[in-house]
């Protein structure tokens, strides 16, 4: 019992990342069906973001937080602008290897700049472990849940209640009659790259936290779990996407604990194939019937 | 028969035009070790490349999992060869690996074919990374750390001879009838269906044919490096024979070979830059797909045929 309690909160710590990342990649694909490919690099890119700014700017944990969303949110606009928005009216394959072109490039740019080993995060926050009827939760792990919450109704109220989230919904469902009402979906675009990409960015610092080490390949893998924890929570849906990323943490550290973490990723798969098999539009999504 | 037969010669005279002259190249020592080794990877990248567009560009299934096929190949073939180190125990290895493909394809395709677009990409890479999960942890596959010593039985004659084998017979599915049912469907599927093809088969019988040859490129590439690990068939190698498809255009096979080439050489003349490398590599990719985003040749085939009928045409009239 209190092994399992304590593979849920592990899960639960490893999933709210997921979470945050996952978010990015269903509000992009909601709006311009993209699977952003270099979201993974975004959240790599705030991680070192966040290196910097502790080691030399001596930020703290929240100024490096807030600096490095900032930060992520400036490259994934940047990166829309340069990359994708030519490609607006292309065909869709073309603009998913131009994403992968964009990975490749944060990937090995990163390393040719900075090297590819590994480093020490700085540990800005001592860890301290507390226990509750035997269940060790450290403050790393109450900060990431505490922090990832907070961003996650924050992007809700922002998606539900703003007139820009008004906008972003209107050109999800349709961008041309959105165009009629008078929004510029450039914006909104852009908007929504900087709003997924911020997540990311917070969530690249709180997993250098948490894991304490961080290189330049460290988006590929977590990027690709937490598309499919946005799929697996329904595509283009935002609660989805935060409920796929807590499943998915919860899974992959729930095999690990019954012994097989080897195959953790092929458990992650198989509930993915599954998944799309019996519910392809997800826990959240909207099906779609077919028109003849 | 007769009609076309001007059109298979001038094919015939090109596949053999081609291997005399990489054979001169190798006899007077101007195709040395290493320019020989980048020949072969360009050949078995085209086997792999041909294969998935075929499945991409002509059944319009977008699958992400080609290297799962490939590494199935490759572990037949590593593994038998292992215990029988000859000719015949490679194309009895090479004969396994497709065998084997084949029912992994079928056990895949089945119910995820269903699926559309990016939804089967993510399926079919989620099936591709559960086989290297699996053979990461088999015994028999040596694990993560992979396979080496296999003996070398495939030389670049093999490798050639069989990507122009591969080819042949792809494009002769494209040409045939199954080839039309399966365009039909990637065009419109309910229109096909109305006109009684079976979307489920034909786009199964493509997927499994792509995995085939997947099964023959792999095995190439392990008897040919003699060493294989799990790592060499990851997401990332899957979506390094997707851009070629792209590149080249999608549903042209004269684009995916014009794009195995191209790429070949940049990979071949950026050798030496280390890092800096994938960077470039990274950075000619998004250009090319911003500035030229239906791929090099689009969906431009070279056709004797074609020619030959436009020129008969131009004369008549």
């Amino acid at each position: 019992m209190q092994t399992m309690m304590q593979q849920m909160i592990n899960g639960l710590s490893l999933g709210s990342i997921y979470a945050l990342l996952a978010l990015g990649y269903t509000m992009v694909y909601g709006i311009i069906k993209l699977i952003n490919f270099a979201h993974g690099d975004i959240y790599m890119l705030g991680a070192f973001w966040g290196y910097y700014a502790i080691n030399y700017l001596h930020f703290g944990f929240v100024g490096a937080l807030l600096s490095a969303m900032v930060m992520a949110s400036l490259s994934g606009v940047l990166i829309e602008y340069l990359a994708y928005r030519p490609l607006r009216n292309s065909p869709r394959i073309a603009a998913l290897i131009t994403a992968i072109g964009v990975s490749f490039f944060l990937e090995n740019g990163m390393s040719f700049l900075f090297g590819a080993n590994a480093r020490n995060f700085p540990q800005v926050i001592t860890t301290k472990t507390y226990y509750f009827f035997g269940v060790g939760i450290s403050n790393v792990q109450l900060l990431i849940l505490f922090t990832s919450l907070v961003l996650m109704v924050l992007l809700q109220f922002i998606i539900k209640q703003t007139t820009m989230g008004k906008a972003m919904r209107a050109v999800a469902v349709d961008p041309q009659a959105a165009q009629l009402v008078g929004i510029n979906p450039d914006h909104v675009i852009s908007f929504t790259f900087a709003l997924g990409s911020a997540l990311a960015g917070a969530a690249g610092v709180m997993i250098g936290l948490y894991y304490n080490s961080i290189d330049p390949l460290m988006g590929m893998v977590p990027g690709i779990k937490a598309f499919v924890a946005a799929v697996v929570g329904g595509i283009g849906s935002v609660p989805g996407a935060a409920v796929g990323g807590f499943l998915i943490g919860l899974l992959e550290t729930g095999v690990q604990a019954i012994g097989l973490s080897a195959y953790k990723d092929a458990a992650v798969y198989l509930v993915l194939i599954l998944m799309l098999v019996v519910l392809p539009a997800g826990l959240f999504g909207k099906r779609q019937r077919e028109k003849v | 028969m007769l009609k076309n037969l001007r059109s298979k010669l001038s094919w015939l005279a090109i596949m053999v035009g081609g291997f005399i002259l990489i054979n001169v190249g190798v006899l007077t020592g101007v195709i040395n070790t290493f320019i020989e080794n980048a020949l072969v990877t360009v050949g078995i990248n085209i086997i792999l490349a041909v294969g998935l567009n075929l499945i991409i560009g002509f059944s319009g299934q977008f699958s992400l999992g080609h290297a799962g096929f490939m590494a199935i190949g490759a572990y037949a073939t590593a593994i038998v060869t292992q215990n029988m180190a000859t000719p015949l125990g490679f194309y009895l290895a090479m004969a396994l690996g497709v065998v084997i493909a084949i029912v992994a394809a079928l056990i895949v395709g089945v119910p995820t074919l269903r699926l559309r677009g990016d939804y089967l990409a993510i399926a079919t890479m989620g099936a591709a990374e559960i086989i290297r999960v699996v053979i990461n942890n088999l015994k028999i596959t040596n694990g993560p750390a992979g396979m080496f010593n296999i003996p070398p039985l495939a030389s670049w004659p093999t490798v050639y001879i069989l990507m122009c084998v591969t080819t042949v017979v792809i494009v002769n599915f494209i040409h045939s009838r199954a080839g039309r049912a399966v365009m039909a469907i990637r065009d419109d599927d309910i229109a096909a269906e109305s006109i009684g093809i079976n979307p489920t088969k034909w786009k199964l019988a493509a997927f499994v044919l792509g995995a085939a040859t997947a099964a023959i490129g792999g095995s190439l590439h392990a008897s040919y490096l003699q060493t294989i690990a799990p790592s060499d068939f990851g997401i990332m190698n899957s979506i390094s024979l997707l851009i070629i498809v792209v590149l080249g255009g999608v549903g042209s096979m004269t684009g995916t070979f014009v794009a195995a080439i191209v790429l070949g050489i940049i990979d071949t003349a950026l050798q030496n830059f280390g890092t800096l490398r994938m960077v470039i590599y990274a950075l000619a990719l998004i250009l090319l797909m911003v500035f030229k985003p239906s791929g090099l040749l689009g969906r431009y085939e070279l056709s004797f045929g074609r020619k030959r009928r436009a020129r008969k045409e131009a004369a008549s009239s």
